[in-house]
C-alpha cells in the first residue's frame, strides 16, 4: 500500500524524537510506550527467575544466601504481577486495538490514558527503588502476608507503595475503557456486533475498577501499621492476620481473571481468523468474560483453605471454585469447535494460540484438583501450585501475549518478522516451558515446598529437569525477541496479512493517526467469513 | 498529535466519574470492613473509646458538609438556567463550607494531640488493643476523608473559576457535574463515617 497518509509512527506535533512519544495522547504510542517498558520489566522478571532456577540447581546452597532467595521471589513476583501481566495485554493491545476494533478514532479520555502511563512508570520507578534503597529488596513474597511484612526489616513500604501506585494506574486504565466502550462504538455496532477482544477487555476492565480498590486500602492500612504500629493485621498487636489474607484476596484473585481475560480474548481473535471460519458460540464466549468477571470476585477463599476458615466457608469457596471452571471451559470447547473442518494455517500466532490451549488446560484443571478441599490440603504450599499458577500465568497469559504479538505486529509496525525463526522459537518455547513447570508438579505432589532456596535430595531429579527447561525457555524467548526486534526492517506487511475480518485488519499498516478516515458503518457481525 | 481534539462527550465524562465514584465507595469499603470486625472483635472498647470523641462537633460538621452538597445542587441548576452569577456564587458557599470543616478538624485533631492522643504516639500504644484500635481507625478513616475533602475542594476551585470564565456554562456544564458528584461522595461517606465513629456510645 502505497504512503497517501500519515501513519501514527510518524511525527506530526510540535515536538521531535522521544519528547513526540512522551507527549503524545494517541492510544497506539501510549500502546508502544507500555510495550517497550513491560518488555524491559518482563525480560528483568525473567532473569530473577533463571537466577532462582541455578540456585535450586542442586540441594544446598549454591550462589546465593537464603535471605537473598526470598528477596529474589518477591521481587520477580512483585515485578511479573504488578508490572507485567496486570498491565500486559490490556494496556498494550488494549489500547493498541480496542479502540480500533470498536471503529473509534481513540479512547474516551485520551489525557488520561497518557496520564496513567505515567502513573504505571512511576510505580515502576518506586518498584525499582524498593530493590536498591540501603535496607535490602523486600523478603515478604509478593502477597505481602501479615504479620511478617508489618515487622520484616527490608524496604516492605517502598514495595507496598508502588504496588498502589501501579493499582491506581490500573483502576484508571480501566475506566477509561469501560467509558470508551460504552459511549464510542461505531454507529450500528451494537453489543453483539462488538468483536470478543474488545469483549474480554471490557470485562477486565470493570474487575480492574472494582477490585483494585481493595488491594489499595489494604496496602495503605499496612503502610500505617508499619509506621504507627496500629495492630490491624499483626496478632502481637491485637489484629487480625486472616483480616489481612481476606482483603489481599479479595483483589488477589479477580487480579488472576485480569490477567487470563484479555489473553482468552486475544485467542479469540486469533482462532476464526485463521480458520477463515465464523467463531463458534459467539455469545456464550461474550458472556462467560462477563461470568468470569463476576464469579471470579467471590472465590478468593480457596487460598485460604489452610488459614482459618469455617467449614460453611470452605464448602462455598471450593464449590464457586469449581463453578467459575465452567465459563472458562464454554470458551475452551468453543476455540476446538471453531477449528473443527475450518481452513487451518499453522502460522506463528496460530501456533502460540493452540499452545495457550493446550497449557491453559492443564493449568485449568490443576486448579480445579487446587480448588477441592481434600487435595488442597494435600498440596499446599508446595511447588504444584507454583507450576499451576505459571501454567495460567505464564502459559496462558504470556504464551496469548507472544500469540498477540506475533498476530498484530504486522499491523502494529507494518512490517513482517520471519515466519521460520518464529516457528523454531515457538517450539524451543513451547518445549522448554513444559520442562521447566511440569517436574514442579510431580515434586510438589511428593512434597516440595514452594518458596525454599533447599531441598531434600529426592527431588534433585525434577529440579534439574525444570532448571534446564529454564534455560532452554530463555534461549527461545531470546529467539523470539531477536527475531521481533529484527522485523523492524523486514519485508512491508499489507494491510490484511491474515485475511482478518474485524476492523483493524480494513485500514492500512501501521495504521494512520486517526485510524479511520471516516468511523465505518457497521452493518454485519464480526467474524463473516463465509 | 498531542494537540488532538474528540468532540466533547458530557455523558462519557459523567459515566467516568460514576465509575470513579465506585472505586472510592470501595475503598473505603475496606476501611468499613476492618471497622466492623474490629468492631465486633472489641464491643466494650470501642463503645469506651467513642465517649472521648465530640459528638457536638461532629455533629456540627456533619450539617455543615448537608449544606454544602445543597449549593453545589443549587449551583448546577443555576448554570442550567443561565445564571452564571449564583453558580458560582453557589460554588463559592460549597468552598467556604469545605474550609469551615477542615478548621473544625484541625481542632478536633488537635485536641486529641494535645493529649498525646496521635498515630504511633506513647499514649496511643499503651492504650488496650480496643482503644488504639479505634483511635487508629478514627484518624486513618477521617484522615482519608479530609484528603478526599481536600481533593474535592480543589475540583471545586478550578469550577468556579472556569464559572468565572465562562467555560462552564449553559450549554458545557460536565465538569460543574462532576465536581458536584464528587463533592457528594464525599458528603456521603461522612454520612456513613460520622455514626460509625462518634453515635455508637
Amino acid at each position: 500500500m502505497e504512503q497517501k497518509y500519515v501513519s501514527y509512527l510518524e511525527n506530526t506535533g510540535k515536538w521531535k524524537g522521544i519528547m513526540a512519544w512522551l507527549t503524545s495522547t494517541d492510544h497506539k504510542r501510549i500502546a508502544l510506550m507500555y510495550l517497550f517498558s513491560i518488555m524491559v520489566f518482563f525480560i528483568v522478571g525473567g532473569l530473577l527467575g533463571e537466577v532462582m532456577r541455578t540456585e535450586l540447581f542442586e540441594p544446598g546452597q549454591q550462589f546465593i544466601s537464603a535471605k537473598t532467595y526470598n528477596a529474589l521471589f518477591t521481587v520477580h513476583g512483585i515485578i511479573m504481577i504488578f508490572m507485567v501481566v496486570i498491565p500486559g495485554l490490556s494496556a498494550i493491545f488494549g489500547n493498541f486495538f480496542l479502540p480500533i476494533m470498536i471503529g473509534a478514532k481513540d479512547v474516551a479520555f485520551p489525557r488520561l490514558n497518557l496520564f496513567s502511563w505515567y502513573i504505571f512508570m512511576a510505580g515502576s520507578l518506586i518498584a525499582v527503588y524498593s530493590l536498591a534503597a540501603r535496607n535490602g529488596p523486600p523478603d515478604t513474597g509478593w502477597t505481602f502476608y501479615a504479620p511478617y511484612s508489618t515487622q520484616s526489616s527490608s524496604n516492605v513500604i517502598p514495595a507496598i507503595t508502588a504496588a498502589f501506585v501501579l493499582g491506581f494506574s490500573s483502576i484508571l486504565t480501566g475506566l477509561n475503557f469501560i467509558v470508551t466502550i460504552h459511549r464510542m462504538r461505531a454507529p450500528g455496532m451494537t453489543w453483539f456486533k462488538m468483536p470478543l477482544f474488545p469483549w474480554s477487555v471490557y470485562a477486565t476492565a470493570w474487575i480492574q475498577v472494582l477490585a483494585t480498590p481493595i488491594i489499595g486500602i489494604t496496602l495503605l492500612m499496612l503502610i500505617a501499621e508499619r509506621i504507627f504500629k496500629i495492630g490491624f493485621f499483626d496478632p502481637a498487636l491485637g489484629g487480625d492476620p486472616i483480616l489481612y489474607q481476606h482483603l489481599f484476596w479479595t483483589y488477589s484473585h479477580p487480579a488472576v481473571y485480569i490477567m487470563i481475560l484479555p489473553a482468552m480474548g486475544v485467542i479469540t481473535e486469533i482462532i476464526p481468523t485463521f480458520c477463515q471460519k465464523k467463531i463458534f458460540g459467539y455469545k456464550a464466549i461474550a458472556l462467560s468474560s462477563l461470568a468470569i468477571a463476576f464469579v471470579g470476585y467471590f472465590v478468593w477463599g480457596h487460598h485460604m483453605f489452610t488459614s482459618g476458615m469455617s467449614n460453611t466457608a470452605q464448602w462455598f469457596f471450593s464449590f464457586l471454585t469449581f463453578i467459575v471452571a465452567v465459563p472458562s471451559a464454554i470458551k475452551v470447547f468453543n476455540w476446538v469447535a471453531t477449528m473443527y473442518k475450518g481452513s487451518i494455517s499453522l502460522t506463528p500466532p496460530f501456533l502460540y494460540a493452540l499452545a495457550f490451549i493446550f497449557l491453559f488446560m492443564i493449568g485449568g484443571l490443576t486448579g480445579l484438583s487446587l480448588g477441592a478441599l481434600a487435595t488442597n490440603i494435600y498440596v499446599h504450599d508446595t511447588s504444584y501450585v507454583v507450576a499451576h499458577f505459571h501454567y495460567i500465568i505464564f502459559g496462558g497469559m504470556g504464551f496469548a501475549f507472544f500469540a498477540a504479538i506475533h498476530y498484530w505486529y504486522p499491523k502494529m509496525f507494518g512490517r513482517m518478522y520471519n515466519f521460520r525463526v518464529a516457528n523454531i522459537a515457538w517450539l524451543i518455547n513451547f518445549i522448554g516451558f513444559n520442562l521447566l513447570y511440569f517436574p514442579q508438579f510431580v515434586i510438589g505432589m511428593e512434597g516440595m515446598p514452594r518458596r525454599y532456596f533447599d531441598y531434600l535430595p529426592q527431588f534433585t531429579a525434577g529440579h534439574q529437569v525444570s532448571t534446564i527447561g529454564g534455560y532452554i525457555l530463555g534461549v527461545g524467548l531470546f529467539i523470539m525477541i531477536y527475531n521481533l526486534f529484527k522485523g523492524r526492517k523486514g519485508p512491508i506487511a499489507p494491510a490484511n496479512p491474515w485475511k482478518g475480518k474485524t476492523l483493524e485488519w480494513q485500514i492500512p499498516s501501521p495504521p494512520p493517526v486517526e485510524n479511520f478516515e471516516e468511523i465505518p458503518v457497521i452493518t454485519h457481525g464480526p467474524y463473516d467469513y463465509e | 498529535m498531542s494537540g488532538k481534539e474528540l468532540h466533547s462527550d458530557a455523558e462519557g465524562a459523567k459515566l467516568g466519574m460514576w465509575i470513579f465514584i465506585f472505586t472510592e465507595i470501595l475503598l473505603f469499603g475496606g476501611l468499613f470492613i476492618v471497622y466492623s470486625v474490629m468492631r465486633s472483635k472489641y464491643p466494650l472498647e470501642f463503645h469506651g473509646a467513642a465517649t472521648f470523641l465530640n459528638a457536638i462537633l461532629g455533629a456540627t460538621n456533619t450539617v455543615i458538609l448537608l449544606a454544602s452538597s445543597a449549593a453545589v445542587a443549587m449551583s448546577l441548576t443555576a448554570i442550567q438556567k443561565n445564571d452564571s452569577k449564583l453558580a458560582g456564587r453557589l460554588v463559592l458557599i460549597t468552598i467556604a463550607c469545605a474550609l469551615i470543616f477542615l478548621v473544625n478538624k484541625y481542632f478536633e485533631w488537635g485536641a486529641k494531640f494535645h493529649h498525646g492522643l496521635y498515630p504511633g504516639s506513647d499514649v496511643m500504644l499503651e492504650l488496650s488493643r480496643g482503644y488504639l484500635l479505634f483511635f487508629s481507625l478514627y484518624f486513618f478513616m477521617t484522615g482519608l476523608h479530609a484528603l478526599h475533602i481536600i481533593i474535592g475542594l480543589t475540583i471545586l476551585v478550578v469550577v468556579y473559576f472556569k464559572i468565572r470564565s465562562g467555560e462552564i456554562n449553559q450549554k458545557r456544564f460536565v465538569l460543574l457535574e462532576n465536581g458536584a458528584l464528587y463533592w457528594h461522595l464525599v458528603d456521603l461517606i461522612w454520612i456513613f463515617l460520622f455514626p460509625l465513629l462518634y453515635l455508637i456510645t
